[in-house]
């Protein structure tokens, strides 16, 4: 196990867009230890939609090199991304991307599938992964019979399943009221607690950020302040 | 991922769309369901032709003028059509020749009371019966004298005696015209039945050659001689034996061209069967386009579907999915699509073929459902999913993660 789960060294992105170039980040360097829970705020085109892409392993940096878990990420493949994503990250998104018309025990075990686990093991952890989010009972509704709250708590479970090294959450509370917004960030809070677990969260809302170990304040694609 | 690991997932994404999935399958059913049934017509036909030959007699021979003779300057040396009965004659002393018959065809009108009905009128010798292996159900064959007096009789087709007499009556004895001339029934022959689609073969009726000559076609050349071989195996020695005897009474002088033809029976069944040959591969070639449209519209519906899911497409790369299992995936759900399409199109395609006879309008087409046909027709559905399906699912796993997870 590394010290840092993630290590940033001047990383920069910049698109083509027609004929401009759009520089999203100029050169962000940071590093995160592992157990850490940090908040990444800021406006809407402040470039924290981009880090949070390239720390997801879905984006590549143009430039600066990316360390996840010790690993020199910005050389790997398509693959070898996907393999990592599987492995060593779990995603929860503002708007849950769960399977449409699919059971929720169907869409937590999911990433096993890509895992090449067993059709027994795949079931009995996507179950167990549902019991600790506090959804027991309900492994067979369908997304669209569970509530906003019931629907991030299953993504939150198949992020949870990998048994990740981190999870990445892209304004995870953004659809939902601020009871339920309260009931996910006390999840988020036990994982990073109790089991150690890494946790990235992109938000624009200074009270869910609030409950963060740390904050970084992006603007102009730097991350521009720290506390 | 493994083969099932795929399949399950590919079974869960079809099984979400329940209807689009059965309409997709649709086409590639009626595809193969027809190429069978197409395919059965033809194959029933083929073996219809050839149970009808193998029932004239393995042994059989035809000797007819050769057609291609016929223009062109050789005509002043010979007539395009000389055999003659003497030809006849002769060929019936050769050693493997077991009977002649010399034939002589033409349609005419048979009238017996006040019923009417036009047929063939078959002018033969009194070994008809033996060189076509044709028996008489009642009454008898005209002998040697009757063809040698050309006398005015005839046997007639089971057909003849169905359409011209009453049901209990007794045609032998009878006198019917035919073209006006009246001639005394002898006999009537068993029935043979249909013919596969080329019509009855029992709408016939026979008359002494000499009288066919004489009073129906008014020409002294026969149009062909049938020729029965002692044994099946003295076919080859026949013809041979023919040949060498009408060279000599045609004085066809050494190297030219005979101006007749000897054909033993599976050479005829061969021709025949070359003809429901060419309409079998047409048939299954129309049914192919078909098959051909219901592989454009699963890539269509897989197109549809892709761009439906991209947001799907997102998420599985997200949490883990190479391009590769996504193309997989996604190829793995067309071929799905048309193996099932393909299975239930076999299941119809074998109904259609069995039933087909118990709808009037095709009562006379006989079908026989080939099993190749079937393993072609299930094979072709499976490669026109792979072929139709690769370019969608390589579409879908081309896709960029995050546009993809961006996609409303």
């Amino acid at each position: 196990m590394n010290a840092d789960i993630i290590r940033l060294e001047n990383i920069t992105k910049t698109y083509i867009v027609g004929e401009t170039e759009v520089r999203a980040l100029r050169g962000v360097s940071n590093i995160i230890p592992t157990g850490d829970f940090v908040a990444i705020m800021g406006a809407s085109g402040s470039g924290k939609s981009t880090l949070m892409n390239i720390i997801g392993c879905l984006d590549k940096p143009t430039s600066g090199r990316y360390f996840l878990d010790g690993e020199d990420i910005s050389t790997l493949s398509r693959d070898a991304l996907a393999g990592i994503r599987n492995r060593k990250i779990g995603f929860v998104f503002q708007s849950f991307n769960l399977l449409p018309r699919t059971t929720a025990l169907e869409n937590v075990e999911l990433p096993l599938i890509y895992a090449n686990v067993s059709h027994k093991e795949r079931l009995a952890r996507a179950r167990a992964s549902l019991a600790a989010v506090g959804l027991k009972g309900r492994e067979a509704h369908k997304t669209n019979q569970l509530s906003g709250g019931e629907q991030q708590r299953v993504a939150i479970a198949r992020a949870l399943l990998n048994k990740p090294r981190l999870i990445l959450a892209d304004e995870p509370t953004g659809n939902l009221d601020s009871k339920t917004s309260d009931e996910i960030m006390n999840v988020f809070e036990r994982l990073n607690h109790e089991d150690g677990i890494s946790i990235v969260m992109v938000t624009h809302e200074p009270d869910i950020g609030a409950r963060a170990k740390r904050r970084l304040h992006m603007k102009d694609g730097l991350v521009v302040r720290e506390d | 991922m493994n083969v099932f690991r795929i399949l399950r997932v590919s079974l869960r994404a079809l099984a979400r769309n329940k209807m689009r999935t059965f309409l997709t399958c649709l086409g590639i059913i009626i595809g193969v369901a027809a190429v069978i049934a197409m395919v059965s017509i033809g194959a029933g036909a083929r073996a219809a032709v050839e149970s009808q030959f193998a029932s004239m007699g393995t042994n059989l021979m035809f000797v007819t003028g050769n057609w291609r003779m016929m223009g062109g300057a050789r005509t002043q040396t010979g007539q395009f059509n000389r055999l003659t009965a003497e030809d006849a004659k002769a060929i019936g002393q050769l050693p493997s020749v077991e009977a002649v018959s010399p034939s002589v065809s033409t349609r005419a009108q048979l009238i017996y009371g006040n019923n009417n009905w036009n047929t063939m009128v078959q002018g033969t010798g009194e070994s008809y019966p033996l060189v076509r292996k044709w028996d008489i159900e009642d009454g008898a064959f005209f002998d040697e004298s009757m063809v040698r007096g050309a006398a005015k009789v005839c046997v007639i087709g089971a057909d003849i005696k169905k359409n011209l007499f009453e049901e209990d009556e007794d045609a032998v004895g009878k006198t019917i015209r035919i073209s006006r001339v009246p001639f005394l029934i002898l006999g009537v022959f068993k029935s043979k039945g249909e013919s596969g689609g080329f019509g009855s073969r029992d709408d016939f009726v026979c008359v002494p050659y000499t009288t066919a000559l004489n009073r129906l076609s008014r020409s002294e050349y026969l149009q062909s001689i049938d020729v029965s071989a002692v044994s099946q195996a003295k076919t080859k020695e026949a013809q041979d034996e023919i040949t060498e005897l009408l060279r000599i009474r045609h004085r066809i002088p050494d190297g030219g061209t005979d101006d007749f033809v000897v054909r033993n029976m599976s050479e005829v069944a061969e021709g025949a069967a070359e003809a429901t040959g060419i309409l079998t591969i047409l048939l299954g070639s129309i049914a192919s386009i078909s098959l051909l449209v219901g592989g454009i519209g699963i890539m269509n519906i897989m197109l549809v579907s892709v761009t439906e899911r991209i947001r799907e497409i997102g998420i599985r790369m997200s949490i883990g999915a190479r391009p590769r299992d996504i193309l997989l995936q996604f190829l793995a759900e067309a071929i799905v699509l048309s193996l099932a399409g393909g299975l239930l199109g076999i299941i119809l395609g074998i109904g259609v073929s069995k039933v087909l006879k118990y709808i009037p309008v095709f009562a006379s087409i006989t079908t026989m459902v080939s099993w190749s046909s079937v393993l072609l027709a299930f094979a072709f559905s499976g490669s026109v999913g792979i072929f139709f399906g690769f370019y969608p699912a390589r579409k879908a796993s081309k896709l960029d993660p995050i546009e993809a997870l961006r996609y409303e």
